[in-house]
């Protein structure tokens, strides 16, 4: 039982998505307008990556090893299907404003990083709390940096309006707020050496996950998986 | 005719794809170091993206609109790109080795970027026809080029620069990557 929960909190705070492996950026920086956006962003990133996790673990041992990429992207973009379907059914305005980045869910890099380090070598259950345990991180993450682009931008948390109109920084909820605030976080993780992918170094790999996201999510979480 | 040269500058530069859609930010910060890798980052991806978008605008159009298999678009899109770069590696490696140089380790890790899919979706949900995707799909990818040589130009001068240990790497380029991303706003009155 101790193995499962290990693997929520190994997601959630040790190898979180966002804070730590510094993976799916795309989605993190376009969607994070408003907390809502975030968190639902999230959950459907969570509800992917837990079930094709559950899935590729499954058929791990009927995979042939030459094409299991192909595969796992099958399996992964049929997932995204579903998720796709079924959000444009049920929460029609989420999906409006979030979009394009739900079929993009696809080439999201966490995904076919834990695929391809975790979800290949490990037991269904294990992968599915793994996947639970990623999403929930990347989910966490989202809402936090929704929550402050929205709060700074907007003047508003969950619609409802704190900050008076005059006091808006509207650039926050503009295109150059997301580097801003993603800068100010990684700049935080700098100044207070917390273990990143993106902490400067001494061999000068500073952009941990620098070679576009097919080299980078199998790179990235095979150093972290390493440590 | 207006109409086309519209689309590409505003797919270029008014809706820039990295700095105001976030798409294919991985390699826009990846690669981004020396101009020279940007320059051969952003010709592979203009390369990848035509095609991708005109082979992807010929199967939705003719193959899977015909059979009603519309909603199985995200998959095929992807499994047309990643079989269209290991043709175009495969092509290029056999009959033009001097540009295989030159584009060759960029292909492999252009099957994840998401702007080429992200070009095929839109092209979809705008409704674009084969020539408009064709445009659009060149359009999008120049501003891609665009934009990684430009930053690869700042941070080489920032490589000189003394900036604080804090913001050191990441935050100082996230940080150009802002500053570039309002400069671009300026381009929003163009049509």
């Amino acid at each position: 039982m101790e193995k499962y929960t290990e693997r929520l909190y190994n997601g959630i705070v040790k190898e979180n998505p966002t804070f730590r492996l510094m993976l799916g950026m795309c989605p993190t920086l376009a969607v994070t307008t408003s907390l809502i956006n975030g968190f639902g962003m999230g959950a459907s990133t969570l509800a992917v990556l837990a079930f094709s996790n559950l899935l590729i673990s499954a058929l791990r041992n009927v995979i042939p090893d030459r094409v299991r990429i192909p595969a796992f992207i099958v399996i992964v973009a049929s997932l995204v299907t579903v998720v796709d379907l079924l959000m444009k059914g049920f929460v029609p305005s989420l999906y409006a404003a979030l979009g394009i980045y739900i079929p993009l869910i696809v080439v999201n890099c966490i995904i076919l990083g834990r695929a391809e380090s975790y979800a290949s070598k490990n037991t269904p259950g294990l992968s599915f709390m793994d996947g639970l345990g990623m999403g929930m991180g990347f989910t966490i993450a989202l809402s936090c940096i929704g929550a402050v682009r929205e709060l700074l931008g907007a003047g508003s948390v969950l619609g409802h309006q704190i900050i008076p109109d005059d006091y808006h920084i509207s650039i926050f909820v503009l295109a150059p707020g997301a580097f801003f605030v993603l800068s100010l976080l990684t700049a935080l993780q700098n100044k207070l050496k917390f273990p990143s992918a993106t902490n400067v170094k001494k061999d000068d790999e500073s952009t941990g996950c620098g070679c576009g996201c097919a080299g980078c999510s199998v790179g990235c979480t095979d150093t972290a998986d390493s440590k | 005719m207006k109409e086309l040269i519209l689309l590409v500058i505003g797919a270029a530069l008014v809706n820039n794809v990295v700095l105001s859609r976030f798409l294919g930010l991985c390699p826009f910060l990846g690669v981004s170091k020396k101009v020279e890798t940007s320059t051969g980052m952003g010709a592979a991806v203009i390369f990848v993206i035509t095609l991708s978008s005109a082979a992807s605008s010929i199967i939705y159009s003719f193959i899977l609109v015909p059979l009603k298999l519309e909603y199985l678009q995200t998959i095929v899109f992807i499994l047309v790109i990643a079989a269209l770069v290991q043709f175009v590696e495969m092509v290029l490696k056999k009959q033009i080795p001097s540009l295989y140089e030159a584009l060759g380790v960029f292909l492999p890790l252009i099957t994840t970027n998401c702007a080429v899919l992200g070009v095929a979706l839109d092209n979809v949900a705008k409704g674009h026809g084969f020539i408009q995707s064709l445009l659009y799909g060149i359009g999008t990818a120049s501003g891609f080029a665009i934009a990684i040589v430009l930053l690869a130009g700042v941070r080489e001068k920032i490589e000189n620069s003394d900036i604080p240990y804090t913001l050191q790497g990441m935050p100082i380029v996230l940080i150009t990557a802002g500053l570039m991303a309002i400069a671009f706003f300026g381009f929003a009155g163009l049509i």
